[in-house]
């Protein structure tokens, strides 16, 4: 005989995990029981949102699901952000809630939430148990789900009675899962090979073609495919926002990152092509600029292990729903020795663009301001080449994903889709929990850091040991950026003040090592301190210059061959510029 | 019906809540749904639900395509008018006097509709037939006054090989 609460935890042994990300109250209590001898190890986090973003860092750093569990009502209200965030990025995760009684639900009960309700568009599945003898099968299901196909969330919430061993209701004799039984789910993996045959000749009679590269291939762990691609059809590459890593910044045929921020030429080269190789990528807006002036020319191949990505935004030539990594091996040979299309005057005109319109920003006069970019530049060049960088949302996730290079794949973990302020420091933790011997950088800013700073606590606590370089602009920055681009330089409520809080005090209050840093000679030695200390977390406070902003851009509504540069290449533009 | 009226038809996991993940998808976007029908299988582990929705074809297609990765819906079809045999089937209460019937029961022989009950003024007539003779049936009574109407909603299946 087992009760619930026991089987949860051991059907969470059986599935392999080592560690989840959560919080005890009312509805779960019965499960946190068994959490004590287990081997699984629990982080206790300051906030449920924390929780949820943990998981998703520990899960992108290590390709292996994350767990988070959270009692009812508000707890699970406070992981919907981190569920939509997994959802919208594809991230493996499982989350366990509490729930009330399974014979209350719906009486507005204490700490009742309709959770599988509000989580339904939040998660890939949801599941709400009622009976505590399907609790294993469950369990398996929601693994299963959540790490096949197109990876991302699943919920499980779990009524407290069948988990309760005071209650009869929870207690059952144990059977172990058996397969899957999901009538409805068959994720297609393997490419049909006809389409394969026509992508391979129509990539390899292209003459001025990009492939563009996709979080998918993180996902499907197909980076080694997608150099190995590349190479064989020297054809040049985008990685997007949640691509970073896949192919190494230092490879000749990477363009960089496309999209709004993107830099000149991977998103000229988009602009360009006559053929784009779309690899688990999705045509987002961020990307694509303004629909209708997006890449005029092109033709579309379409790889996506899911089906409803394939036409939804621009129709492809060739829709190709598979695995990506396979489909990029069958592609590498069913090309094999295919003559390619001579793209030396391709390849020649991006390196002009390159060499035209690099990544670029004004050097701090001295005694001005400290430049973010420089910052993250000296980190970058301060730190393991093979450091894990996370991010928050805003202009220093962008300067972030910019100048840092990337040289290995999961190195770059950031909210994409979703675009969740304070994603930072709890997706370090998880990171750094999952990835022990890595160097964990978060890149915050000062308006992050204020939404989820608080998991500096768990970090302390837990002795994971992450370092956060604070770029305090004083601002929520992007929101000025934008109001100073578009809404004529009137400020509206985007002043935080770089004194208040003092992040320095607040972040010894959370018993990290701190450190700030006012100018460009404290740089170096600031960096170097922090990456020596490996016992507890390390904030670094940058004083940033708040005037920054990011270029290149593409406004708004505009098409990206409106990209705007930064100032001092304007007069490089076609035409002037715009 | 016009053409923006499309019929889709989907086979789920016989489970609680999956007529909300279904539904909500539409809502989602705010596609009003026309009329629905949900029935179990002749294997009860499954469910068939029907739904006619008023929406363009090229956004349809999107939200078949995200109906079909909810993890309970195992199979899913837009039925092609032109090659599937739909019916609805309504039940129609009109105000007439006994010595006004005839009219009425003419009409009910010409639709092949069934009279179910004939109260003190009023008659229960019930008719299942394509939804637009459905319509017109319903047209054609309504000079009479009609005080309740209750329609199932569309079901269809494919036209079988000649
Ligand atoms: C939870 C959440 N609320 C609001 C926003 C809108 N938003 C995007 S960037 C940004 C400013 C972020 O400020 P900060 O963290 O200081 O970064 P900076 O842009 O200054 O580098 C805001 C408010 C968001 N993305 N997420
Ligand atoms: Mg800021």
């Amino acid at each position: 005989m087992t009760n619930g609460g026991d089987a949860l935890i051991r059907s969470l042994e059986l599935e392999g995990v080592e560690i989840m990300f959560g919080l005890p109250g009312g509805a779960i209590l019965p499960v946190y029981d068994p959490i004590i001898t287990s081997s699984i190890r629990h982080v206790l986090v300051r906030h449920e949102q924390g929780a949820g973003h943990m998981a998703q860092g520990y899960a992108h750093a290590t390709g292996k699901p994350g767990v988070a569990i959270v009692t009812s009502g508000p707890a699970a209200t406070n992981m919907v952000t981190p569920l939509l965030d997994a959802y919208m990025d594809s991230v493996p995760m499982v989350c366990i809630t509490g729930q009330v009684a399974y014979s209350a639900i719906g009486t507005d009960a204490f700490q009742e939430a309709d959770t599988t309700g509000i989580t339904m568009s939040a998660t890939k599945h949801n599941f709400l148990v009622s009976d505590a003898a399907d609790i294993p099968q469950t369990i398996h299901e929601a693994f299963h789900i959540a790490t096949t196909g197109r990876p991302g969330p699943v919920l499980v919430d779990l009524p407290k009675n069948i988990v309760n061993p005071a209650d009869p209701s929870s207690h059952f004799e144990w059977v172990e899962p058996t397969a899957p039984d999901l009538p409805g789910y068959n994720p297609t993996v393997e490419p049909d090979l006809d389409l394969i045959r026509e992508a391979a000749a129509m990539i390899s009679a292209a003459k001025r073609p990009v492939l563009y590269a996709g979080g998918g291939i993180l996902k499907a762990r197909g980076a080694d495919a997608l150099r190995e691609l590349a190479e064989l059809v020297g054809i040049p590459v985008v990685t997007t926002l949640m691509a970073r890593g896949a192919l190494p910044d230092s490879h000749e045929l990477n363009l960089g990152m496309p999209g709004m921020h993107g830099n000149y030429t991977a998103v000229m080269s988009m602009q360009e092509a006559d053929l784009l190789v779309a690899l688990g990528s999705r045509f987002d807006d961020r990307v694509t600029g303004k629909l209708d002036g997006f890449a005029p020319d092109a033709k579309i191949i379409h790889v996506d292990i899911d089906p409803a990505e394939l036409g939804k935004v621009r129709r492809a030539d060739i829709g190709i729903q598979a695995d990506v990594r396979l489909a990029m091996e069958a592609l590498i040979s069913a090309i094999g020795s295919t003559n390619q299309a001579d793209r030396s005057a391709w390849r020649s005109h991006l390196s002009g663009y390159q060499e035209k319109f690099p990544l670029v920003y004004e050097d701090s006069a001295p005694g001005d301001a400290l430049k973010p970019q420089f910052v993250l530049e000296r980190l970058r060049d301060g730190s393991p080449e093979d450091t894990i960088v996370t991010s928050g949302v805003g202009q220093h996730q962008m300067w972030a994903s910019q100048h840092w290079n990337f040289e290995h794949p999961y190195t770059w973990i950031n909210s994409g889709g979703l675009g969740t302020m304070g994603f930072s420091i709890p997706a370090a933790i998880g990171a750094k929990a999952g990835m022990p011997d890595r160097t964990v950088w978060a890149v915050d800013g000062d308006g992050c850091f204020q939404m989820t700073a608080q998991e500096l606590v768990t970090a302390s606590m837990e002795r994971i040991p992450i370092k956060v370089a604070l770029l305090n602009n004083g601002y929520l920055g992007m929101v000025k950026q934008w109001q100073e681009m578009f809404y004529d330089e009137r400020y509206s409520e985007v002043y935080l003040s770089p004194d208040l809080p003092d992040y320095k005090m607040w972040a010894e209050a959370m018993g990290c090592h701190a450190i700030r840093v006012e100018s460009p000679e404290e740089v170096d030695a600031a960096i170097a301190e922090a990456n020596e200390v490996n016992d507890r977390p390390v904030v670094v406070e940058f004083r940033t210059d708040p005037r920054e902003k990011v270029f290149p851009m593409v406004a708004a509504g505009a098409t990206n061959s409106e990209l705007m540069v930064d100032p001092s290449q304007t007069d490089k533009l076609p035409g002037g510029g715009h | 019906m016009s053409d923006r009226f499309h019929t889709v038809v989907c086979k789920v996991e016989n489970k609680a809540g999956v007529l909300a993940r279904v539904a909500g998808l539409f809502a989602r976007r705010g596609f009003n749904i026309e009329s629905l029908a949900v029935a179990p299988t002749d294997d009860d582990a499954f469910s068939r639900i029907t739904f006619v929705v008023d929406v363009e074809s090229a956004p349809l297609e999107q939200v078949v395509k995200q109906l079909d990765k909810l993890i309970n819906v195992v199979d899913i079809r837009q039925l092609d008018p032109t090659t599937a045999i739909q019916r609805e089937f309504m039940m129609i209460t009109v105000d007439v006097a006994p010595d006004d019937r005839q009219p009425v029961f003419d009409l009910a022989e010409e639709y092949v509709a069934e009279v179910l009950d004939t109260g003190a003024n009023d008659m229960m007539i019930s008719l299942s037939d394509t939804p637009a003779r459905v319509d017109e049936f319903e047209e054609r009574l309504r000079p009479f006054g009609i005080s309740q109407i209750q329609r199932t909603g569309t079901v269809g299946m494919a036209k079988l090989q000649p």
